[in-house]
C-alpha cells in the first residue's frame, strides 16, 4: 500500500526525534534514572521509613508515582524544548519550513516525540522504583491515558517555550522557574490534606496537582481530588496549548521573518 | 509556461526596513537565472518568500501556475532550495540529512535511499555518506545543500550564492554540475556575487538594488549595452613614457603594463598597428575586469 505523503513526513519527523534523544542517551535516558534513584533513596529508604504511612500508603509506594510523574513531566518538556529551539537555533528547522509539510504535522511529529522520550524514560524510572519497592497498578487505563496526556500536554509547553526562546537560557528560565516548583508543591511528595485549607486552595489552581494525583490514583488507587477533574483539567490546559501553539506556528512567530 | 512568476511583490520587515518594492519578475521554464544585485538589495529576500520562510507583505507569487498562499504545498513540492548559510543539523550523517529531507517532502525511505545514493555519487559526496555533517570541509557543506536540495527531484532549483567561498576548482565543478542538471530540463535560478558566475551559466539575468528590478533581460542583451572595454597589455619591452595613440585612451601604469579603454566602434587591429608602428610589443592581454562586473557596476551608479 503507497503510504500518504503526509504519513511519510511524520513518520520522519517521529523517527528524526527519536534518534536524537537515543543517540544522546547519556544525556536524556539516563540522569533521570540516577536522580530518580536518590530521591527513592533519600525519601523512599532514609526518611520515607520515619515518616510510616500516608493515605494508608507506606511512603515509599505512595511518592513513587508522583517521582515517575515528575520525570515524564520534566522529560516530555524537556525534548521537545531543546529539539525545537536547537533547530532554530542551527536553522535546521527550514529544513522543514521549505517541504510541503502542514504545520500542524510539524507540531505533531514534536509532540509525539516528546511523549516517546516521556514514555521511555517513564519505563526507565518505574524500573528504578521497582528496585526499591513492589510497584502495582490499580487502573491500567488510568495510568495510560494521564502519562500520554500529560506527555502531550507538556510536549506542547515545550514547543511554545521553544518557539519564543531566542537564546539558550530561555529554554531554562520556564523549567526552573516554573515547571519545578509546580511539580514540588504539585502533591509529588505530600497529600493536599496535610496543608491547612488556605493552601489546599491555592494548591487547587496548580495543574500539576491534577495530572499527579491522577496518575496516582491510576498506580494506587488513591487520590486528593476527582479523577473526572483531572482529565477534565488535562483536556481542557492540552487544547488550549495546541490551539496556541499551532497558531504561533501559521503565523511563523519566531521561526520566519 | 512560466517557472516562475512574481508580480508586485512588497516585503517591509517589522523594523520597518523596506526590502522590495514592486517588483515584477518572470523566469521561463528551463531558464539559467541570475539574480544579481550587492549585499542588502532584496535577493534573500526574494528567495525566502519564494520557499515559505518569509512572509510577503504583498504581490503575488506563482510558481508553475502554482499560487504560494492558495497552493502552498504544489509550489513548495516545484522547488528545491539551496540557502547561502549552512542549515543542516551538525550532528546527522550527510546521509541522513538528505534521506530525511526525501521524507519531508513524503519520498518513501526506499526511494529516498535511490535518490541520495545518485546525487551524493554525482555531487562526491557518497564516501563521507556516514559521516557527520560538521566534519565535512566548506565544499562538502555546500554540496550536500545541493544533494539535499535535489532528493524529491524539484522542477526548479534556487541556490543563493552556492559558490560563495569555495576554490577555484569546486566552483568550476559545481558549474559543471549545474549546466548539466539544467540541461536535463530544471530550471535554475541563482543569486551569485560572482559575476563571471552569471556571465558563463545564465541565460537571462535581472539585477536588483534597494529592493526594485533595475534590469531584466537576457545576458546577451546586457553584455550588448557594454560601450566600452578596458584592457590590459603586457609589455615586452619597459617603456619609460607611451607616445599617444590616436584614437585611443591609454594610460602607462607601470614600465611594462599598459591600460587601453577601446569602445564598442574601435577596431582592435588599429590599436596593434599603432603599437607595432613605434615598436611596442605586447607579449599578453586581458579584460581588466569581468565584462558582465563592469556593465554591473554602471548600471548600479546611475541607478
Amino acid at each position: 500500500m503507497t503510504k500518504h505523503p503526509i504519513l511519510i513526513a511524520f513518520n520522519t519527523i517521529v523517527i528524526k526525534e527519536i534518534s536524537r534523544f537515543m543517540r544522546i542517551w547519556v544525556q536524556t535516558l539516563v540522569p533521570p534514572a540516577i536522580s530518580m534513584t536518590l530521591y527513592f533513596v533519600i525519601f523512599g529508604s532514609l526518611i520515607g521509613s520515619r515518616i510510616g504511612k500516608m493515605d494508608g500508603i507506606d511512603y515509599i509506594n505512595y511518592i513513587a508515582p508522583g517521582i515517575i510523574m515528575m520525570s515524564i513531566i520534566n522529560n516530555a518538556y524537556a525534548n521537545v524544548v531543546s529539539s525545537f529551539f536547537g533547530a532554530k537555533f542551527q536553522n535546521h528547522i527550514e529544513e522543514m519550513l521549505v517541504a510541503p509539510i502542514p504545520n500542524i504535522i510539524i507540531l505533531l511529529g514534536y509532540v509525539v516525540g516528546g511523549v516517546i522520550r516521556g514514555f521511555m524514560v517513564g519505563i526507565v524510572v518505574t524500573v528504578v522504583a521497582m528496585c526499591f519497592t513492589t510497584l502495582s497498578v490499580h487502573s491500567w487505563p488510568i495510568t495510560i491515558a494521564v502519562v500520554v496526556m500529560t506527555s502531550i500536554l507538556f510536549s506542547l509547553g515545550g514547543m511554545i517555550n521553544a518557539i519564543f526562546a531566542k537564546k539558550f537560557d530561555d529554554i531554562s528560565i520556564i523549567p526552573t522557574f516554573v515547571l519545578t516548583p509546580l511539580i514540588y508543591l504539585g502533591g509529588v511528595f505530600y497529600s493536599i490534606n496535610l496543608l491547612p485549607d488556605i493552601w489546599q486552595t491555592v494548591s487547587s489552581f496548580n495543574p500539576i496537582l491534577y495530572m499527579v494525583n491522577a496518575f496516582r490514583y491510576g498506580m494506587l488507587g488513591v487520590s486528593d481530588i476527582n479523577i473526572s477533574t483531572a482529565f477534565a483539567i488535562l483536556t481542557i490546559f492540552t487544547t488550549i496549548l495546541f490551539a496556541i501553539s499551532l497558531y504561533l506556528l501559521n503565523k511563523g512567530i519566531g521561526i520566519k521573518n | 509556461m512560466s517557472a516562475l512568476e512574481i508580480k508586485q511583490l512588497n516585503k517591509t520587515y517589522r523594523n520597518k526596513l523596506v526590502a522590495l518594492r514592486d517588483v515584477d519578475l518572470a523566469v521561463e521554464e528551463g531558464d539559467f537565472f541570475a539574480l544579481l544585485g550587492p549585499n542588502g538589495a532584496g535577493k534573500s529576500t526574494i528567495i525566502g518568500i519564494l520557499c515559505g520562510l518569509v512572509n510577503k507583505t504583498s504581490g503575488t507569487v506563482n510558481i508553475f501556475g502554482h499560487n504560494i498562499d492558495s497552493e502552498t504545498r504544489a509550489a513548495k513540492a516545484a522547488i528545491g532550495i539551496v540557502p547561502q548559510e549552512i542549515n543542516f543539523s551538525q550532528f546527522e550523517t550527510c546521509l541522513e540529512i538528505v534521506v530525511n529531507q526525501g521524507g519531508y517532502y513524503g519520498i518513501t525511505r526506499k526511494l529516498a535511499m535511490q535518490r541520495a545514493e545518485k546525487y551524493l555519487t554525482q555531487l562526491g559526496l557518497w564516501e563521507k555518506r556516514h559521516e557527520r555533517s560538521r566534519d565535512l570541509s566548506g565544499g562538502m557543506k555546500r554540496r550536500l545543500m545541493i544533494a539535499r536540495a535535489l532528493i524529491h527531484e524539484p522542477r526548479m532549483l534556487i541556490l543563493d550564492e552556492p559558490t560563495a567561498g569555495v576554490d577555484v576548482e569546486l566552483r568550476r565543478s559545481m558549474w559543471t554540475f549545474l549546466t548539466e542538471i539544467n540541461q536535463s530540463g530544471i530550471t535554475i535560478v541563482l543569486t551569485t556575487h560572482y559575476l563571471e558566475e552569471a556571465e558563463s551559466l545564465c541565460k537571462n539575468i535581472a539585477i536588483i538594488d534597494k529592493g526594485s528590478i533595475i534590469e531584466n533581460t537576457s545576458i546577451k542583451k546586457l553584455l550588448a549595452k557594454l560601450n566600452q572595454e578596458t584592457f590590459v597589455l603586457d609589455l615586452v619591452k619597459p617603456l619609460s613614457s607611451l607616445p599617444i595613440l590616436n584614437g585611443f585612451n591609454a594610460y602607462l601604469i607601470d614600465e611594462q603594463t599598459v591600460e587601453v579603454e577601446i569602445a564598442r566602434e574601435q577596431d582592435i587591429n588599429t590599436l596593434f598597428n599603432l603599437l607595432s608602428s613605434e615598436d611596442i610589443q605586447v607579449c599578453s592581454m586581458r579584460n581588466k575586469s569581468n565584462r558582465l562586473e563592469e556593465l554591473f557596476m554602471k548600471i548600479l551608479s546611475n541607478d
